[in-house]
């Protein structure tokens, strides 16, 4: 088994905050994440996909078709957008990291192709804080 | 015996965008693109702080680094970190947060608060590609 990662990026606004809770219980929990106007991340997504290559191509899966897929159905959707807002499958979660990755990789399964195999997401949102997840 | 430059790296995750309000929305769209969402995109900023000088001959430093972080710390992420630096910060008010700009505006705050025998050049990296220096 051969484990192939692409590498994608993407910019945006977001903030934790829950709604059911009072703005001291947020300041509180979330601190400086909390901020109504919001607070931003320069994210990194690693998509890590698994398979034997190809006797022809030598590929698990062709990079370029991947991060194409990604693009399109992921980071275009995200990119230079308000997470809590924008992003119809984040809508009513708490934009955690964590609720993130999950919503990325259900999203992000439907548009692979059958034979191509979803291994880990890794989602950095800073330098020092990253999740991974490796599906339901 | 000839000057020594030492560099500080610190961080600050931010909330913006892009907009001139004296232009109407599509002109906006049309020069900004993307970064004029109104409800915001965000980065990780990384500010490398420069300065330059003969170091000291009792202590051998040219500033001591754990004071220039703290300085920083205190006049620069407790502005912008986990802010929106549009709406949250004055400095922005009536100035378009680019990078450009947020380095000038750094370097301003900090001009005042440094030795002015020393010589201060900041760069600010908005992503991994896209970096300021100022002054140039």
């Amino acid at each position: 088994m051969v484990y192939i990662t692409r590498i994608e990026h993407f910019n945006a606004a977001h903030k934790l905050y829950n709604p059911a809770w009072s703005k001291e219980q947020n300041d509180t929990v979330f601190g400086k994440c909390a901020n109504e106007n919001w607070h931003g991340h320069n994210f990194e997504l690693h998509v890590t996909i698994k398979g034997i290559p190809d006797t022809d191509t030598g590929f698990v899966y062709d990079a370029k078709k991947l991060s194409a897929i990604i693009r399109e159905y992921i980071i275009e959707h995200l990119d230079h957008k308000n997470l809590n807002l924008e992003v119809d499958f984040m809508k009513d979660k708490l934009c955690s990291i964590e609720n993130l990755v999950m919503g990325i990789w259900n999203r992000l399964v439907q548009h692979l192709p059958e034979s191509v195999k979803l291994h880990k997401l890794l989602l950095k949102e800073t330098p020092t804080i990253y999740v991974e997840y490796f599906g339901p | 015996m000839h000057k020594v430059s030492v560099f500080r790296k610190e961080h600050f995750n931010a909330a913006h965008r892009l907009h001139n309000p004296s232009w109407d929305d599509a002109q906006n769209k049309a020069v900004f693109g993307k970064c004029n969402n109104p409800l915001y995109h965000g980065h990780n900023y990384e500010l490398i702080v420069q300065l330059t000088g003969m170091p000291d001959p009792d202590t051998g430093y040219v500033m001591d680094m754990k004071i220039l972080s703290d300085l920083i710390q205190a006049e620069i992420c407790e502005r912008f970190d986990h802010r929106n630096l549009n709406e949250d910060c004055a400095e922005f008010k009536h100035i378009n947060p680019t990078a450009e700009n947020i380095a000038i505006v750094i370097f301003e705050i900090l001009r005042k608060k440094i030795d002015p025998q020393l010589d201060l050049r900041i760069r600010l990296y908005e992503t991994e590609r896209n970096f300021v220096e100022y002054p140039a």
